[in-house]
């Protein structure tokens, strides 16, 4: 019998997940003792652990060049910069998400402990996510990630939009694991092995049942494309997010997708380097068609929500359009980082643009239409000019962290285009559809600034939380904007001995 | 670890009778409208899928499979508590769990 | 190979699939069937049906059933682990104790809720 040395354990190296992971165990229990008009303390909590949690990231972080890259639990855990860099973002995204909620769920009369406790679930399976190197890991990651996503969009007790989305979510939710699952039996088949390295490993020399690994991804990829609401698995993505509550919807816009990506990204490249080809094309396609549908139905919504569901549609087709230059080896570390990049500006901004959303919806969750922007820059100037970088910043239009990001995506597909001229193709319907999508951004700043709206309209006010939120991801945005090479050297370097 | 034993049907067996009921979980997904078939057939794929694990854990002589059916069915019980919960709670305010009519949203 | 061993038992189900297939269909294909709203009608010991056939269930025992299928399924975890207790020793004992604390609070978190009393 062997039994696991410490030294193959190397708790160390995962401490900051093992921390959160305690630390929500821990919330669960103290919550119930905090009566119930004082649940704001419940969030704050939770914020002081994601903020120990992201102590404990950082001296990793910072210790990360001189040590390199380690493994955890015998393998099955790998922290690299790739899985640094991704923690970073799920800790940042949870922290804005439960400000949001702090000011939003007491007005909507929901607000119950359980939430929060749920948003650090989340992150805890997130993080595993960004850590996994087999996919047994991969696999409990995502359900950790998914189950309480499903909770939080039915968080409305009794309200039937909330609890269709919560429904909508958790069966389609279920049915892609369902594909995953298998997809992982047929891999497991095919190489004998669940470790991401073991399964190139014998890819690259005879595999035992090559055809059976090969369907296998195909499933895994059909599984993951769900999470990560790509065409053509995105047709839970509107029902979904118009349901949910809004601060549910924003935090999930992002969490979900970046986790989805993580494991994505990191399935296809570690494991499957020997099928490139195959995934490539398949990869290429399915960009192409995200960003048509999603820019394309996404001008005739007339709801801000289901605006933005199908806007994070388009937006996963960018990120495809990075991990489609992923399929050549040289180019697998540059493209890499370009998704890591996007993943980090689109977190900040689609949260940014959701934070809005919730400052200008009523109390009862209506409030939401296109139409009530109208006249905002007159009554809430702050707000329409936040939701102004915002916009330009999803649009990809200069001065703002979308338009680098952009820069980055489609650049490094340009880089790849000599080798293929499909990656041609899928960077020029990226261009392409990111002006199709000015129209609909932009008919909200319209709104905003060249219409008048209902003088007696009466906002909701922004609390200090709230405020903070719109405060951190406008700057946020901005400096993302300005100060591009700074952080892209960061998720460059993050990813130097990764991968 | 695991034990030869001479006296099974070969694994590829399996693997056809594995891939059969996820095809079926698959079909009843998508041609249900009950919620909670719905949900069965979902169960029905991931036990297609842990049979097809154990048969190839069987194959290798190799316990990583046999593990993974642990943890998938784990994951199926805390999906089962979630799911269920919501499906009463829909019950509750529409007397029906009929996904058809879950349509407030339109678009 | 004693795949043939297996043969009695496969007759037996194709016997029982069919037979039981042709009892439930019988009657549908000989007989007439001439359906009117009353023969349609839930039979309530031939009283005029009152409310809706489908009763309204008690949520409660809905609830236990969960909570029970939750603990029983984990079970499986600690099943493999008796087996090898001696082989394991101490890395086997700290990763269980960690497994059931896990465990533990959320027994606390559903005893505080409330979800186990059943009045």
């Amino acid at each position: 019998m062997d039994i696991p040395t410490l030294e193959s354990l190397n708790l160390l190296a995962v401490l900051p997940a093992i921390i959160l992971a305690a630390y929500t165990g821990l919330l669960l229990v103290v919550d119930l003792f905090i009566p119930n008009e004082n649940k704001q303390r419940t969030a704050l909590l939770a914020i002081l652990g994601l903020g120990a949690t992201g102590v404990a990231l950082g001296v990793q972080i910072n210790q990360y060049s001189a040590i390199g890259d380690q493994m955890a639990f015998g393998g099955l855990v790998i922290v690299d910069g790739y899985a640094l860099f991704l923690q970073g973002i799920f800790l940042l995204s949870a922290i804005l998400g439960i400000l949001m909620a702090m000011n939003y769920l007491p007005r909507r009369g929901i607000e119950r402990g359980e939430y929060y406790s749920l948003i650090l679930f989340t992150t805890v399976g997130s993080m595993f996510m960004a850590l996994a190197n087999d996919l047994m890991v991969v696999f409990v990651a995502l359900e950790l990630l998914s189950i309480p996503l499903y909770v939080l969009s039915a968080f409305i007790r009794d309200d039937p939009g909330s609890e269709e989305a919560g429904m909508k979510y958790f069966l389609l939710g279920a049915f892609s694991s369902a594909f995953f699952v298998y997809g992982v039996a047929l891999i497991y088949g095919g190489t004998g092995t669940t470790s991401l390295d073991g399964v190139a490993a014998v890819l690259a020399g005879e595999a035992l049942n090559l055809p059976l690994a090969l369907v296998g991804m195909g499933l895994l990829l059909v599984g993951l494309g769900f999470k990560v609401a790509a065409f053509p698995f995105h047709m839970w993505t509107p029902d979904v997010y118009q349901g949910a509550p809004t601060a549910a919807t924003g935090f999930m816009s992002v969490g979900a997708k970046v986790a989805g990506f993580a494991a994505l990204i990191r399935v296809l490249v570690t494991a499957f380097p020997g099928a490139a080809q195959a995934w490539g094309l398949l990869v290429i396609a399915i960009a192409i068609l995200t960003m048509i549908l999603g820019n394309v139905t996404a001008i005739s919504q007339s709801n801000a929500k289901r605006m933005l569901a199908y806007s994070s549609i388009a937006h996963a087709g960018y990120i495809l359009v990075a991990l489609s230059a992923a399929q050549f080896p040289e180019l697998a570390q540059e493209a890499s980082s370009a998704a890591l990049f996007y993943m980090l500006t689109y977190t900040i901004t689609n949260l940014g643009a959701f934070a809005v959303v919730m400052a200008i919806e009523k109390d009862d969750g209506s409030g939401v239409e296109i139409e009530d922007f109208a006249g905002l820059a007159k009554s809430r100037p702050a707000v329409a000019l936040m939701m102004l970088i915002f916009m330009l910043s999803l649009t990809g239009l200069p001065v703002s962290a979308g338009m680098v990001g952009k820069f980055f995506v489609f650049g490094v597909a340009i880089n790849a285009a000599s080798q293929s001229v499909w990656l041609a193709i899928v960077a020029i319907v990226g261009v392409l559809t990111s002006v199709v999508s000015a129209f609909y951004y932009m008919r909200i700043v319209y709104m905003m600034y060249m219409r008048d709206g209902d003088e007696e309209a009466e906002y909701p006010a922004i609390k200090p939380a709230l405020g903070t939120a719109l405060a951190v991801t406008g700057i946020g945005t901005l400096v993302l904007g300005f100060l591009p090479t700074l952080l892209f050297d960061a998720a460059q370097r993050a990813l130097i001995a990764g991968l | 670890m695991l034990q030869e034993t001479t006296f099974l049907a070969p694994t590829s067996w399996y693997v056809i009778l594995s891939a059969t009921l996820f095809i079926m979980g698959m079909a009843g997904v998508l041609i249900r409208r009950n919620a909670i078939l719905i949900f069965m057939s979902v169960e029905l794929m991931l036990n297609s899928a842990n049979l097809a694990f154990v048969a190839f854990a069987r194959s290798f002589m190799d316990i990583t499979g046999q593990v993974f059916v642990f943890f998938v069915i784990t994951v199926a019980a805390a999906e089962v508590a979630v799911g269920l919960a919501l499906i009463v709670a829909i019950f509750r305010t529409k007397q029906s769990i009929d996904i058809d009519e879950l349509n407030t949203m339109e678009g | 190979m004693l795949i043939e061993q297996y043969l009695p038992i496969a007759i037996l189900l194709a016997i029982a699939i069919v037979l039981s297939l042709i009892v439930v269909f019988i009657s549908r294909i000989m007989g007439p069937f001439r359906p009117t709203a009353k023969k349609l009608s839930p039979y309530e010991s031939g009283m005029t049906p009152m409310g809706p056939a489908v009763r309204r269930f008690p949520v409660k025992f809905y609830l236990v059933a969960v909570l029970f299928i939750l603990f029983d399924v984990e079970v499986i975890f600690l099943l493999p682990y008796s087996i090898l207790v001696q082989d394991l020793g101490v890395y086997g004992l700290i990763t269980v104790s960690i497994f059931l604390t896990v465990l533990t609070i959320g027994f606390i978190y559903e005893w505080k809720k409330g979800a186990l009393e059943w009045e």
